[in-house]
């Protein structure tokens, strides 16, 4: 039952992507060169790379995956760092859908990637934001926490998995909705990578 | 996702195919029990091969079916993982507490 990229329809604008389909509704801004060649870099503000709105539906989770799969790797994410980030995205999604939703199909989850550029927030490499925003009922940031693993049991493991992937992850709530906000840097050899491919790109 | 029943030596190989998340774990952790609880499957072989994917949900669908075998006297053998799914297995640090094959050769002999 996996859903098969061919089920959704797309229509390509000039400077931004929309993809539509299964519940998902996808705004992707194609990343253009940098004019200011030579010039030494401030940090900036980050980059709007997708923005997608999605229901709770589980079926969408895979959609998501593949999305968030070529986001990190057109940032130059090295495989083991770009699995992390779509983990952490999908175990994300899941808790709001299982927990922030209780199963319930059909409600609003918004999410947008930013690409930080390098020397902007605390990462000299540059990396990827993610932010989740959900309507569901507010989680108490005390639970906020996977189990312990010395416990053999099902459950409680998906915040362990973002914790562990990610390098940033804050959680709030404001204007009735819960926010979580996820960061994964570049690693100096990604961004060594990332920046060998924008010289072969030009 | 798709499960596949086959008969093996001593028991049965379960084949998955696709990912195991959310949506498609439910799947996965009633065919498993079927087999643990309702057939009393001695040996219980999950076929990873195929499997691109798997979240918390599938790994406590994994634990759900472990200790249902350990009540039930029997073994449930996974086999064929991925590198995705072992490095799932390894933040959630299980992969000592499951029987792990990397074939299927190796998984019936043992």
């Amino acid at each position: 039952m996996a859903l098969s990229p061919r089920r959704a329809t797309g229509t390509q604008r000039s400077s931004e992507i929309i993809i539509s389909g299964m519940g998902v509704r996808v705004r992707g801004v194609r990343l253009t060169k940098s004019k200011d060649k030579g010039r030494s870099r401030a940090p900036a503000r980050p980059e709007m790379l997708l923005k997608l709105e999605l229901h709770s539906n589980p079926e969408a989770l895979c959609l998501v995956r593949a999305t968030v799969e070529r986001a990190a790797e057109v940032l130059h994410f090295q495989d083991v760092e770009t699995r992390a980030i779509v983990r952490s995205v999908d175990e994300a999604l899941a808790n709001v859908m299982r927990h922030a939703y209780g199963g319930r199909p059909g409600l609003p989850i918004e999410m947008s990637c930013r690409r930080l550029e390098p020397g902007a927030q605390r990462s000299a490499q540059g990396g990827i934001e993610i932010l989740l925003a959900d309507k569901g009922a507010p989680v108490k940031p005390s639970t906020f926490k996977g189990r312990p693993l010395d416990q053999i049991r099902p459950g409680g493991l998906g915040l362990h998995f973002i914790r562990q992937s990610m390098d940033e992850v804050e959680f709030s709530r404001k204007k009735g909705k819960n926010l979580l906000r996820m960061v994964k840097y570049l690693s100096p050899t990604s961004q060594a990578a990332a920046s060998e491919g924008e010289q072969k790109c030009r | 996702m798709q499960i596949a029943a086959r008969l093996a030596t001593g028991g049965t190989i379960l084949d998955i195919t696709g990912d195991i998340d959310l949506a498609h774990s439910p799947a996965m952790r009633k065919a498993l029990l079927q087999e643990i609880k309702e057939k009393k499957t001695p040996k219980v072989f999950l076929n990873l091969e195929k499997v691109r994917y798997i979240d918390s949900s599938g790994i406590a669908s994994l634990v759900e079916g472990l200790k249902a075998s350990r009540d039930q006297g029997s073994r449930l053998i996974l086999y064929g993982l991925s590198k995705t799914v072992r490095e799932v297995m390894e933040l959630s640090r299980l992969q000592k507490i499951f029987e792990i094959h990397d074939s299927e050769a190796q998984a019936l002999a043992s």
